[in-house]
């Protein structure tokens, strides 16, 4: 390890080096992420949204960095991005208080 | 891009990055000195593109002076009002003999503004009459609201039927005025109401005018198709403004925003953004291979960017005293690490996306 980090910025342009370990499965993976981000029923910039809301709650560096850019380069704005991130975070969020229901269910089967 | 606040132009502030030679260093060394990135002409070679040279030409572009009522964060020029490098007459009379007698079939006048000019306005009545077919003026929107003036420059771009191109980076007025200065987006709304009003941009109309995109800051610009739909369609909803098609021009690196990427320790990464981004069907129309551009002064270059470089053309013909089309177009083009700026995914011209 040329870094004393766990991440390095650095990294992220090695992204596609993963396929010279495993070409065919490598391969399948990159056709794959970039036909998912190509312009369907989703605009490109939609998608690009929903990539960065996601980076967040997966808490990945790598993801963060190329996704904040990329949505710069598709003319997002920042009020749109950090709203797109509170997305996130309020699933993130609810998804952990809406457990409190399993808590509460627990509660009452337990308590006379 | 709060990094610089510059508010004088980097040959006001003396810096070191005002000199073409210091640009040319940097944008030689690091890591294309050490292998790390393969330099441009590397790069064209693999594909057999080298040298570059140009095909017919079809656009001579003008740069009238380096004067400018903006200071922009990115201006490849590092224009500005502290800047004095203005065309004289003499050199636009030698100019004009050039346009009667081009092949060429647009004219390109930029600046700077070109509109601060004494002399901009008969140069474009008598450059009119020499029947080039499309005649383009960049005009930066404000200086038709800078002062009185300037306010009637719609109504005298459509006497002449001169072709606007004016930059906008974007819709929202937080962007704008972040890379162009505090107020600029709303003169400039105002202005594009102003040649609207006149005919220019509205659908059916002859008096074209289009928008120049640039991204704000050290990333590449995004599809051009789609960032025209956006502007459209927030520029119609929001200001009720219409026109007729969007440039998306890459930022190169040098001038001013070279100085940013350096200041903002973003200048590596761009680099290789843009390497990456390399397109060899880019290479093949990229606009110095048609075009010719003349500095204020008279000398030959390349491109614009070449000619802030200092790197006038490698011909026998370097000025516009001694023009001569066909010597001029037996030329290898001279390029160097900032022309990655144009051959980047879709390319990148005056005139927008060339692959």
């Amino acid at each position: 390890m040329a870094s004393n980090n766990y991440y390095d910025p650095a990294d992220l342009r090695k992204f596609g080096k993963i396929t010279e370990w495993s070409e065919e499965l490598g391969t399948k993976f990159f056709d794959y992420y970039g036909k998912v981000f190509e312009e369907g029923a989703l605009t490109a910039r939609e998608k690009a949204l929903i990539a960065l809301a996601v980076a967040h709650t997966e808490q990945c560096p790598y993801c963060i960095d190329a996704y904040t850019k990329d949505t710069l380069q598709r003319g997002v704005t920042k009020e749109q991005m950090m709203e797109a991130i509170h997305v996130g975070a309020a699933i993130k969020s609810g998804a952990t208080l809406v457990h409190g229901t399993m808590m509460m269910n627990k509660v009452n089967k337990l308590e006379m | 891009m709060s990094v610089t606040t510059t508010k004088k132009s980097l040959h006001k502030r003396h810096d070191d990055l005002a000199q073409a030679n210091k640009q040319l260093e940097i944008l030689s060394g690091g890591i294309f000195a050490d292998g790390e990135l393969p330099t441009f002409a590397k790069k064209i070679k693999e594909t057999g593109q080298f040298p570059l040279r140009p095909k017919k030409l079809e656009i001579l572009q003008i740069n009238v002076g380096y004067m400018c009522n903006q200071v922009c964060e990115h201006c490849h020029v590092d224009a500005g009002p502290d800047r004095k490098e203005i065309m004289t007459w003499e050199t636009m009379e030698q100019c004009l003999e050039v346009i009667k007698n081009t092949g060429a079939h647009t004219l390109d006048l930029t600046g700077g503004a070109p509109e601060m000019n004494p002399n901009f306005r008969r140069f474009v009545e008598e450059a009119s009459k020499a029947g080039i077919k499309d005649f383009i003026v960049r005009s930066n929107l404000t200086i038709i609201r800078a002062n009185k003036k300037y306010h009637d420059l719609p109504e005298f771009f459509k006497k002449h039927n001169v072709h606007v191109v004016s930059s906008m980076p974007h819709w929202t007025r937080g962007k704008t005025d972040k890379q162009r200065g505090e107020g600029v987006f709303d003169k400039s709304i105002k202005a594009l109401q102003e040649l609207n009003a006149v005919g220019y941009g509205m659908p059916d109309s002859d008096l074209r005018l289009d928008l120049v995109y640039n991204p704000n800051g050290a990333y590449l610009p995004s599809d051009q198709a789609g960032m025209e739909k956006d502007f459209k369609k927030a520029l119609m909803e929001d200001f009720g403004i219409q026109f007729h098609n969007l440039f998306a021009i890459t930022n190169l690196p040098i001038a001013r925003f070279l100085d940013y990427l350096i200041a903002s320790e973003n200048y590596e990464d761009y680099m290789y953004q843009l390497v990456e981004a390399y397109n060899p069907a880019a290479v093949a129309n990229v606009m110095c291979t048609n075009t010719i551009s003349i500095s204020w002064d008279g000398w030959l270059y390349d491109c614009d960017f070449n000619q802030m470089l200092d790197l006038k053309v490698n011909s026998k013909v370097k000025h516009i005293s001694e023009y001569n089309e066909d010597l001029l177009n037996d030329r290898n083009i001279i390029i160097s690490q900032h022309c990655y700026g144009c051959t980047a995914g879709a390319g990148s011209s005056c005139q927008g996306t060339v692959a």
